[in-house]
Parts: structure tokens; C-alpha cells; sequence
């Protein structure tokens, strides 16, 4: 197959971006007679952020749950590494270094903000059951290492002096912080935050975008968001979907001059502002 | 002080819970060796119930998993120790282990059930394990000895065990006493193994999958293992619960394990608080000492045998009551709740 410039297609198939690390290819998803996706076609390349915009009820929530596998595409693939990925679970992708951050955070409250971050760094633990039923030094060791490993995440995001709270005492910025550590304590490969700037304050976002824009030295990230400006000015490339489809790809400047896009998003903002 | 306090707790884990469960065994010496057969028989019987509480705890309070069936699981260990030392060729620690194991047997596929369901759903499916189980005992009468159940030998004390107890004591080991002696170890031994467990990986992940499923299946858990793990870990105690039960009462029978012993565990572990191995071993205490001491004082106020004995229900009901209305999280949390309002109190004088 002969790659097509990318100026002659306004929509890069997955199989002709050069080397995607994560790639969806065709992605249909119907719940009943409703089509929540259509033929959705999206290639995040390594270290690049890829927004994901689009208006309300587009697709953007289903479309990270076929990436996360809470959700099977009834036709269409994914690709990891050049690699067709195979149903998995959720469970599964998150062992392969996919995490993702949920709207509702989905902190575990009875949990401290520590050990929610440790169970997000969970997938490098080495021992087993019995070394945890006999409490062997090996078990401590694994403790403890994944406690150093809690410890930078928290520290990366700020919120290491609330190591010992628990999430429902923290304002909610603050735990919109720690669900971003427990992600980022999987060091994962792939990184898809879900509306990572609700309810934040513009200084908070700033300084959250410094921080996406930091994380793509070691990941690549899909960003699903609202606000417009965090969009633009974090992401190397963006998707738009409208009613489940693709209506345009590319560069922030490129979408935002798109008249179709203007009409199924912008334009909807604008009427509404 | 403090600084001196937390030098001398040891750093690993293991080291201080042993540390933790040599302290219990020194209490229990001491209890044991002061108190009469009769005690020793009522704390005997708190052995068995503490060791299911604390099993039930770590699946009900870590897991959120409600189980109204363990007390069927306890007669799965206690029909099992039952037939083994039936022969008398059997030694009783094997007899136990077995009875652990066969139990958590069971709890795979009852927890494998389980692992897909939830709130009451899962009750009723456990509680039909309640219900259900007892009647195998009466269908296959043959090996199972029916209404009238298996009589279980009751281990005797060995030589080495009386003549230690003697050198240490100087006083008479009775079978009492031996077989309370039996199940606190035992009891000390599972608390020693769910501590460990509380305190480490597994403790942390239980309670991430019960708080929030999608964020721990996201975070890499899979649910429906770690369920039926912890539904294995908590059968093993119920089926070793089973077996010290069987030794004490000296009797397997299906009246043994009613309804009434499944919610009993879970009153205990409720009113304890949910979470807790403290909590268990307090509820279990409170569920064999507080009707008798009831009844007593009942009989001390004047009343008749038969009306101390109906004061006694009653009360602990009232317990129960009081309990939830006052602190939900059970007596633990109420503790707790006062040492950490103690805490800033004293903080902000």
C-alpha cells in the first residue's frame, strides 16, 4: 500500500501514518439502532499529544472506552506497535502500559492518596500471594518499590504533602492531581486523560498543560476536552469527531480554519456563547 | 518518647506482627491459666467464632462482598474434620489443614459464583449456600450421620504439650483447657496471615476493587480474580473456624449451622466494625460473653431463669441497635473516631 501525501487527504487513514504507536482503524460501535461511532479512524504517533474534540454526544467518551476495552467495536481494529490488538479487557491493556484517567476521577476513597497511587503502579510488582501471606522481606521490598515508584508520581504532579489524606478531604483540583499520579505511576507508554481540565481554574490550567506537554518525553497522550485553549495549544495533532464521525484531522491551526469544523463545533460554541 | 517507641517496633512487616501475635499469646496464657474450665470452654468458643469473624471481615469490610453463607462453609470444615479423625489415625493439625483446604475448595466455586454478583444478589445466593448446605448433611445420612450428625474425637493433650504446660504453670491441663488452647493458637496464627495480608499488596487492592471497579480495572486489577481470592482466603478461615468448632463441640450436626450462625458472624463483624481483625475478635467476644453475663445479672436483679434467659437476646439486640444508630462504623471506628478527635484536641491546646 503507497502512503498518500498528507496534503492530498483530509483524513489519514491509520495504515498510512508512518509509525503510529496506537492506532484505531475503521472503528464502528452501535449501541442498539444508535451509532455512536462510524468508521472512526484515528493514529496517535509516539510523543505527540492528540486531542480529541468534538461537541457533546459525538462519540469522544466511547471512543476512550474502545481504547481503554470497556467497549468491543463491532467492526474495525486497534493497533498497538503495528501490532492488531485482540479484544482485551481492560485490565489487560493497563498491563501493557495503556492508562487512562476517568471524568469522575474514580479515586478510591477509603483508600489514602498514597496507596491510590500505588494501585496504579501496581502492574510492576514482582512478588505473589504467599510471599503477601508470610509478609517476606521479598513482599516488603516490592512495598517498597512500588511506594518509590507512588512517590515520584505524586511529586511529578504536586501532590506529595497529601500522601497520607484521603481524596474525599482534598479540594477537587487537588484530586484531579492524584488520579493523574495514579495514571502516570503505571508509566504507561499511552496516556488518554479524560476531560483533564473540568473544573479547573485558568492558572490551573496552565500549568496542566506545562505538564501534559512535559509527559510527551516519555508518552504519548490522547486528551478528550472542552476547553478549546488547552486544545489548541497542548496537542501536535487533533480529531474531530462529529456525530460519530470524523469530520477533520489534523494540526490545531489547520482544524480550527476547517469550515467543517467551524460548523459542527465552533459554531455550535458560538451560537451557544 | 515517641521517637524512642518507634525505634523499638521492628521495620519489617512480618517481624511485627509476630511481635503483635507473641503479646496475644502471653494474653492468652494468662487468661487461660486464670480462669475456670468453664471460662476456658466460653473462650474456646469465642475461638472459633473470631477466627470465621476475622475471615468474614477481610471479605465483607476489604472486598465489600456480603457472604450470609459462612456459616454453611464452617460446616464444610467441621463435617470434614469430622470424618478424619473419625478412624483416629489422623492427627489433628492435618485434620485442620485439610479442613482449611477442602473449605477453600469450596470457596473457589462459590466465590467464582459470587465474583458476579452483587448486593443482594449476592445475598441470596449465599444465603441459599446457608440454607442449602446443612440439608446435604441429612441426605446423605449414610456418611454424614444425618440430624444426629458425626461425633467428632476430640483431640487428648500429647505428653510433650501437658508436660510443658506443667513446667510452665505447674497446674492441671484439662481437655478444656487444651482445646481452648488449640483454638487460640489457631486463631492467633489467622490473624498473624490476614494481618500480613491486610497490611500489604492484596489489603490495598481488595479495598481499590471495592470502592471503585472501573478505576481498579483500569489501574490493571482484574475484579473477578481478586474476588474469588478473597472469597478462598475467607472460606479457609471459615472451613478452619469449621474445625475447631467440631473439636470443641465435639459434634458435627446440621442444627450446628444454621442461619442463625451466619448472621451471627456478620453481626459481629458489623457491630465490631466492618474492616477490622480487632473488631472481629471484639464482636465475637461480645456474641459469647455478653448473654451469659446478661442472664446473670438478670437472675442477680431478681428476675426468673426463664425471663434472665429471654433478657439476654434482647439486649444484644439493643447492642445491634445502639451500635448502628451511634456509630455506624462499629465499636473500632468509634474508637477511632475519639482517638483521632483526641489527637487534635490535644494539638490545637
Amino acid at each position: 500500500m503507497t502512503l498518500p501525501e498528507a496534503s492530498e487527504t483530509r483524513f489519514p487513514s491509520a495504515r498510512s501514518d508512518p509509525a503510529p504507536l496506537f492506532a484505531a482503524d475503521g472503528v464502528t460501535v452501535r449501541f442498539g439502532g444508535l451509532t455512536a461511532l462510524d468508521d472512526v479512524s484515528l493514529a496517535a504517533r509516539p510523543h505527540e499529544v492528540h486531542g480529541v474534540i468534538g461537541p457533546n454526544g459525538a462519540g469522544k467518551t466511547t471512543f476512550f472506552n474502545v481504547c481503554c476495552g470497556f467497549v468491543r467495536p463491532d467492526t474495525g481494529t486497534l493497533w498497538w506497535r503495528g501490532e492488531p490488538l485482540p479484544g482485551l479487557r481492560p485490565a489487560q491493556l493497563a498491563g501493557m502500559g495503556i492508562a487512562r484517567t476517568l471524568q469522575g476521577l474514580g479515586l478510591f476513597a477509603g483508600l489514602t492518596v498514597a496507596e491510590n497511587v500505588m494501585v496504579g503502579a501496581d502492574r510492576f510488582r514482582r512478588t505473589g500471594f504467599a510471599s503477601a501471606l508470610f509478609a517476606l522481606p521479598r513482599a516488603g521490598a516490592d512495598e517498597r518499590r512500588l511506594r518509590e515508584r507512588a512517590d515520584a508520581a505524586m511529586r511529578e504532579v504536586g501532590v506529595e504533602d497529601v500522601a497520607a489524606r484521603h481524596p474525599g478531604s482534598l479540594p477537587y483540583p487537588v484530586r484531579k492531581r492524584v488520579a493523574l499520579a495514579r495514571a502516570l505511576a503505571a508509566d504507561p507508554e499511552l496516556l488518554l486523560l479524560d476531560e483533564p481540565a473540568s473544573g479547573l481554574g485558568a492558572g490551573e490550567m496552565a500549568e496542566l498543560g506545562e505538564l501534559v506537554r512535559g509527559l510527551t518525553a516519555r508518552m504519548t497522550v490522547i486528551l478528550v476536552d472542552h476547553h478549546m485553549d488547552l486544545v489548541m495549544s497542548v496537542c501536535d495533532r487533533i480529531t474531530v469527531l462529529d456525530f460519530g464521525r470524523v469530520v477533520a484531522e489534523g494540526a490545531p491551526a489547520q482544524v480550527r480554519d476547517d469550515p467543517a469544523v467551524i460548523d459542527a463545533y465552533l459554531g455550535e460554541e458560538a451560537r451557544h456563547g | 518518647m515517641r521517637a524512642v517507641l518507634r525505634r523499638l517496633v521492628p521495620r519489617s512487616l512480618l517481624l511485627r506482627n509476630l511481635l503483635g501475635v507473641v503479646a496475644g499469646l502471653v494474653v492468652v496464657v494468662l487468661v487461660l491459666e486464670t480462669t475456670s474450665p468453664f471460662r476456658n470452654s466460653q473462650f474456646a468458643t469465642m475461638s472459633y467464632y473470631a477466627i470465621a469473624a476475622a475471615g468474614l471481615t477481610v471479605l465483607t469490610g476489604l472486598n465489600g462482598q456480603i457472604s450470609l453463607g459462612h456459616g454453611a462453609l464452617m460446616a464444610v470444615g467441621a463435617y470434614t474434620t469430622a470424618l478424619l479423625l473419625q478412624g483416629g489415625s489422623v492427627p489433628f493439625p492435618l485434620a485442620m489443614l485439610a479442613a482449611a483446604v477442602v473449605t477453600a475448595l469450596v470457596g473457589v466455586v462459590v466465590g467464582a459464583a459470587a465474583a458476579r454478583l452483587h448486593g443482594p444478589y449476592l445475598a441470596g445466593a449465599t444465603l441459599a449456600l446457608a440454607v442449602g448446605v446443612p440439608g446435604l448433611a441429612i441426605y446423605f445420612d449414610g456418611l454424614l450421620g444425618g440430624e444426629q450428625g458425626l461425633s467428632v474425637r476430640s483431640p487428648r493433650p500429647p505428653g510433650w504439650f501437658a508436660d510443658a504446660h506443667y513446667f510452665l504453670t505447674a497446674g492441671e491441663l484439662g481437655g478444656a483447657k487444651y482445646l481452648a488452647y488449640i483454638g487460640w493458637i489457631t486463631l492467633l496464627v489467622v490473624v498473624l496471615l490476614l494481618a500480613n495480608l491486610m497490611a500489604g499488596r492484596y489489603g490495598r487492592v481488595w479495598r481499590a476493587v471495592r470502592d471503585d471497579e472501573v478505576a481498579a480495572e483500569l489501574a490493571g486489577m482484574r475484579l473477578g480474580g481478586l474476588r474469588i481470592l478473597a472469597f478462598v482466603v475467607s472460606a479457609a478461615c471459615a472451613g478452619l473456624a469449621g474445625a475447631v468448632l467440631a473439636m470443641v463441640v465435639r459434634l458435627a450436626a446440621p442444627s450446628g449451622f444454621t442461619i442463625v450462625l451466619s448472621l451471627s458472624l456478620l453481626t459481629a463483624v458489623v457491630v465490631g466494625g466492618l474492616g477490622s481483625i480487632p473488631g472481629a475478635l471484639l464482636g465475637s467476644a461480645l456474641l459469647v460473653f455478653l448473654p451469659p453475663a446478661v442472664t446473670n445479672l438478670g437472675t442477680g436483679a431478681g428476675l426468673t431463669g426463664v425471663q434472665a434467659a429471654q433478657l439476654a437476646p434482647f439486649v444484644y439486640g439493643v447492642v445491634l441497635v445502639v451500635v448502628m444508630l451511634l456509630a455506624p462504623g462499629g465499636v473500632m471506628g468509634l474508637l477511632r473516631r475519639l482517638w483521632r478527635r483526641g489527637i487534635n484536641q490535644g494539638g490545637s491546646t
